[in-house]
């Protein structure tokens, strides 16, 4: 039977695929967002509904948490902070779309094999799970290493984030939950830590390109000096 | 009356219907696009109008041209019809199928392709080649992105033929395995608008733009020779839409009657949407499309690793 955990993890894994190939900022944060929003609904996805009875308070309040943080307060943070810095709404990729997407496409396909291969998966929770998690978490990876905006930065780190949920909640480890809360509190704070520092950054310098962080050297200015191998 | 015979009887039905209603699918898009913009639009039969005025006037040949540029509209026209012929109606095979014909379909495409695209060269004019370029540019992708969404339907359903293939898909497949389904129509549906030039790959409406592709190449085409171009247009999109309906479509069982229905349905439901998606996008720029094929490619490619993962116990 196809349920609907199954149908979430796919289109978990849509998302994944958009990402890595949208070219706007803001197309980035509301695909984040949709990817929030599945996240949270998917312990009740998860929830055996037949047997079970109506899940109890703990699956219910992860899934409560998970939409209102990930799918609203975190997407919702960094369009303010993309407003605020007056971002460029182009990202530009040190590795072209085309490319990385067939990067991304290939693990993704290591990580299904593997899985397929070795993997065990526990009774109870879906087969997609795993390979899906991988995928998203190298998603999220692949974001953080290519993409040069410290936002696309932040984007990345909350879908890799959403990778090791995804893991922890389809692997129905019982105080798996437990962990993710502790987690996503760790990603809320990088996300304000981050928006106060891109706010800085904007102030200072005008933009929030983690590459021109290296210009903040002296040594740049005297050359001569011989000493600019010490540029990071 | 044997089954055999009603089977061939309402496949023969069906290749009929095609081929008088296809340039309806047309005035559909067009209505659609009409509504949204607000207009009247043209009329739903504006094609067939079309057409009898063509056929009634006399083609204009160019000096530059030989017996290629004229025989090619005939030729597009009779490999749309072969495709045609490959493919189920609803729950039916189609009595012509054997193991290899996907093969067959999308070289079928490929042939009609190369034909506008000899002609359109054979005419010497700046334009036409650009946009002959431009159509084998985005057609070696769409190509790839077919034969992948194919190879991921015999995956699914270990049969080796296209109507084997599109009428085996059980009811239960779409519950064991719709996901992978999903993605195999998503990626099918994209390469269709990449096939007949719909918007966001080509805008049929650009006439004498820079932008154009399928159109650049059939300007110098006059009188009856365009009125075939423009019906094999039609009865390709046709082709494609049938195609998607019957991916769509579980084999119900007894129901057939009912099966023919949601079938037909189906085909001009997707005919709105094509008209929907044209209303509410702008067509790409063209560095744009190599990504979007590209994308087409990327879910066809999940579809596989997912019906990899799900194995082939969906059919009956």
């Amino acid at each position: 039977m196809t349920d609907i955990s199954e149908i979430i993890l796919s289109a978990l894994l849509l998302i994944d695929l958009a990402l890595v190939v949208s070219s706007r900022m803001l197309h980035c944060i509301k695909l984040a967002a949709m990817h929030g929003l599945l996240i949270g609904v998917f312990p009740l996805a998860m929830w055996d509904f037949s047997n079970g009875g109506m899940p109890h308070f703990g699956v219910w309040f992860v899934a409560s948490v998970g939409v209102l943080l990930k799918g609203l307060l975190l997407p919702g943070l960094l369009r303010h902070a993309m407003d605020h810095a007056k971002v460029k709404r182009e990202l530009e990729p040190l590795v072209g779309y085309v490319e990385s997407l067939g990067i991304v496409l290939t693990l993704s396909a290591l990580a299904f094999y593997f899985w397929i291969r070795g993997g065990v998966t526990p009774t109870g929770s879906p087969l997609l799970a795993a390979p899906v998690a991988f995928t998203t978490m190298i998603a999220g990876i692949f974001i953080i290493i290519a993409r040069r905006k410290a936002l696309t930065q932040v984007v990345g780190f909350l879908i890799f984030e959403n990778g090791i949920t995804v893991f922890g909640l389809g692997m129905a480890v019982e105080c798996g939950l437990l962990v993710e809360l502790g987690i996503m509190l760790d990603v809320l704070v990088l996300v304000f830590v981050m928006g106060i520092a891109m706010f800085h950054i904007n102030r200072e310098f005008s933009h929030i390109n983690t590459d021109e962080l290296t210009h903040l050297n002296e040594i740049d200015e005297n050359d001569d000096s011989g000493e600019s191998e010490v540029r990071i | 009356m044997n089954d055999a015979l009603t089977n061939f009887l309402l496949w023969s039905g069906n290749m009929v219907l095609a081929l008088v209603i296809s340039p309806l699918l047309i005035g559909i898009i067009n209505k659609t696009k009409a509504f949204f913009a607000g207009r009247q639009g043209p009329r739903l039969l504006q094609l067939y109008y079309d057409l009898a005025k063509l056929l009634k006037r006399s083609s204009v040949y160019s000096r530059s041209t030989s017996a290629v540029f004229r025989i090619a509209p005939c030729c597009v026209l009779a490999a749309s019809c072969m495709m045609l012929l490959l493919l189920p109606a609803a729950c039916v095979k189609s009595p012509f199928n054997f193991i290899g014909d996907m093969i067959l379909f999308v070289y079928l495409a490929g042939i009609g392709r190369m034909l506008t695209v000899l002609a359109a060269m054979e005419t010497a004019s700046a334009f036409e080649g650009m946009g002959s370029s431009r159509e084998c540019q985005f057609a070696i992708l769409a190509e790839g992105v077919l034969l992948a969404v194919l190879a991921a339907l015999v995956m699914l359903t270990r049969e080796f033929s296209l109507s084997g293939c599109l009428v085996t898909l059980k009811l239960n497949a779409w519950l064991s395995g719709g996901t992978s389904l999903l993605f195999l129509a998503v990626a099918f549906y994209l390469v269709m608008l990449c096939e007949n030039c719909r918007v966001p790959v080509d805008d049929p409406e650009t006439h004498l733009e820079l932008t154009m592709i399928h159109e650049a190449m059939i300007l110098d085409n006059s009188g009856p020779d365009l009125a075939l171009i423009h019906y094999a247009a039609a009865l390709k999109l046709w082709v494609f839409l049938s195609f998607l309906a019957s991916l769509i479509l579980p084999d119900l069982g007894n129901w057939m009657v009912w099966e023919f229905v949601i079938y037909y349905a189906l085909i001009f439901l997707l005919t709105i949407s094509i008209g929907v998606v044209e209303s509410v996008m702008a067509r790409y720029r063209f560095r744009k499309v190599p990504q979007f094929l590209a994308g087409a490619l990327a879910v066809a490619l999940l579809a596989i690793v997912l019906a990899a993962v799900f194995g082939g116990n969906w059919t009956k």
